[in-house]
């Protein structure tokens, strides 16, 4: 026993920098302060009161669906539908508001449908054992297809009479002039942050996606876990689009088309490794600040947006690429 | 009485017969080598201990009392660990992590039950205490050396009180250092009046630490006796077939 206890002297003289700098989400979120305190220097529209608000409003939907989708990538899955769930789920919520019903209905039918979907893609990619790339990939052309069965391909832009409480529920400031996003997707973080770190599901998808075949046959229920893995991502989405519907103040049937690939990259440049056992929620809001920052100052700074999406790849790979480089200076 | 008794079991994939009329009795402080060339029905064997199959015909009794089993998990309740070939470790967990898998400890009241973490961490830390391993909990699996990772998966049949084991092959992949620390640390288990399987291809090992030798030969069980009685040539011949009956 004393040996082990001065062993871990030895080991932890500086606990919390060693523990910070094997993040990834660390060094992303130094390049995100980074890129703040440039912009504020290089643009005299950067550092506004406006804008701030505005950028930390705009990744807040990408950031709560990457919330989800870092859980299925930990289990070493994927999920390709959220974008058009996002999509169905403001249409379902936009078309039984315009029927009239209140919102509390539109709400409990469209996080309802969410969490359906949810449940088909993960029985069939647990019980039947397809590979969820294609699950997903199927359910990402029938959800947007359902969607515009709903709305007959039309806008909705009327919500019958809870029409201003959806508008104040996504485009409203509750509290301290805090965008009312910005506070949900804060909340999700801590839940999900809370989820995989405090209880046994939690401990049960990092098995997953560590060694499913351990996790099996240590007796984790592996199947049910990944059902109601892929349920919480579908259920993301599903949350993110009613507080994007309420934000747009209008829903379309191009809602959150390619918005998959915009929420699997925030989630792996957060640090979520896509050959699972590893990920984090807070990973995932920086990831998808990182995205949103890149955005906004390509516009700031005048350069053409049709620029954002080299950017947005090279960090991907530049993400990924460090954290191989880390590996080979300490082999394990 | 025997501790676990299989009496005639077999076990039929379709038409093969991957397992034929064996006998088997298990006692407590005893480590039963389970030797035969592959496909020889180790692997058969020792999932039928571990509830993994139900055997085709045949019975099981633990202590006298009827034993079925539907799934591991039953098997675990009736105190039967085993420790897989490949060990069967979460490398992104911690040892800790990795030895409460799937039997995590938690508090709190009703539904609102979160994880343990100080007592999983003080508990695993005694049984590596206890195991003489110098495995640490929180450290990652990833991180560790072969030895340690066997300890780590020892370490789990230490959580609930096993009384039998069955090891898959636990010498096959590490170094020779390693080796003596894995025997070792079937000792230290044996002496606390565990049964232990242990299924190895490597004679050494068995002759070294078993007290009987088992042989399987296609299905069937060609020899059951006490080490001290036989000897490395033997168990070959009764391997290879040269020897058909061991005496």
């Amino acid at each position: 026993m004393e040996i082990q206890f001065d062993d871990e002297v030895k080991r932890a003289r500086f606990p919390l920098l060693a523990w910070l700098t094997s993040r990834q989400a660390f060094w992303v979120l130094l390049a995100v302060c980074f890129a703040c305190v440039f912009l504020s220097f290089a643009t005299s529209s950067f550092a506004t009161a406006n804008n701030i608000f505005n950028v930390a409003r705009n990744f807040t939907f990408v950031a709560v669906v990457a919330l989800g989708m870092t859980i299925v990538i930990i289990t070493g899955g994927i999920d390709l539908s959220v974008g058009s769930v996002l999509c169905l789920c403001s249409m379902i919520l936009a078309v039984v508001m315009h029927a009239g019903y209140s919102i509390e209905v539109g709400m409990a039918a469209s996080l309802g449908t969410a969490l359906l979907i949810g449940a088909i893609n993960g029985v069939l990619i647990a019980y039947l054992d397809i590979p969820p790339f294609v699950v997903t990939l199927g359910m990402l052309s029938i959800a947007r297809s359902l969607a515009m069965v709903a709305s007959n391909n039309t806008v909705v832009f009327q919500f019958g009479p809870d029409h201003d409480k959806l508008l104040f529920l996504g485009g409203g400031a509750l509290l301290f002039g805090i965008a009312n996003p910005v506070i949900y997707m804060l909340a999700l973080a801590l839940v999900t942050g809370f989820l995989l770190h405090f209880t046994r599901f939690g401990r049960y998808v990092f098995a997953i996606g560590g060694n499913e075949h351990a996790a099996i046959v240590t007796g984790v229920p592996v199947r049910r876990t990944k059902v109601v893995v892929y349920m919480i991502s579908a259920l993301s989405a599903g949350i993110a689009g009613v507080i994007e519907t309420g934000w747009l103040g209008a829903v379309t049937t191009n809602l959150g088309s390619g918005m998959e690939l915009q929420v699997i990259a925030a989630a792996v440049i957060g640090g979520a490794n896509l050959a699972g056992g590893i990920g984090t929620a807070f990973g995932a809001l920086i990831g998808s600040a990182l995205i949103e920052v890149i955005r906004n100052s390509l516009g700031l700074l005048g350069i053409s947006a049709f620029w954002q999406g080299t950017f947005v790849g090279t960090f991907i790979i530049v993400a990924v690429a460090f954290d191989r480089i880390r590996n080979f200076r300490f082999p394990t | 009485m025997a501790l676990l008794e299989l009496k005639n079991v077999s076990k039929h994939f379709g038409a093969i017969h991957a397992l034929n009329d064996v006998s088997l009795s298990l006692e407590s402080g005893q480590v039963v080598g389970l030797m035969g060339d592959n496909g020889a029905g180790k692997s058969t064997l020792a999932k039928i201990i571990a509830g993994n199959f139900r055997p085709s015909h045949g019975s099981m009794q633990m202590e006298g009392r009827d034993l079925s089993m539907h799934r591991p998990i039953e098997a675990r309740q009736h105190g039967i660990e085993i420790v897989h070939q490949d060990l069967a470790l979460c490398d992104n967990l911690s040892a800790a992590a990795n030895v409460f898998l799937g039997r995590e400890i938690r508090k709190g009241f009703g539904p609102f039950k979160i994880l343990d973490y100080a007592t999983m961490y003080r508990r695993a830390g005694q049984i590596f205490a206890e195991l003489r391993s110098e495995t640490r909990p929180r450290d990652l699996v990833r991180q560790m050396s072969g030895g340690q990772r066997q300890a780590v998966a020892i370490a789990r049949t230490r959580i609930a009180d096993a009384r039998i084991v069955v090891m898959d092959e636990p010498t096959a992949a590490i170094s020779v250092r390693q080796v003596a620390e894995v025997l070792n640390l079937i000792r230290l288990l044996r002496d606390r009046g565990i049964a232990i399987v242990l299924i190895s291809h490597r004679m050494p090992d068995v002759f070294s630490i078993a007290d009987r030798v088992v042989v399987l030969r296609r299905g069937r069980k060609v020899a059951d006796k006490q080490v001290a009685a036989s000897s490395p040539e033997e168990v070959t011949g009764l391997i290879t077939g040269a020897i058909e009956h061991a005496l």
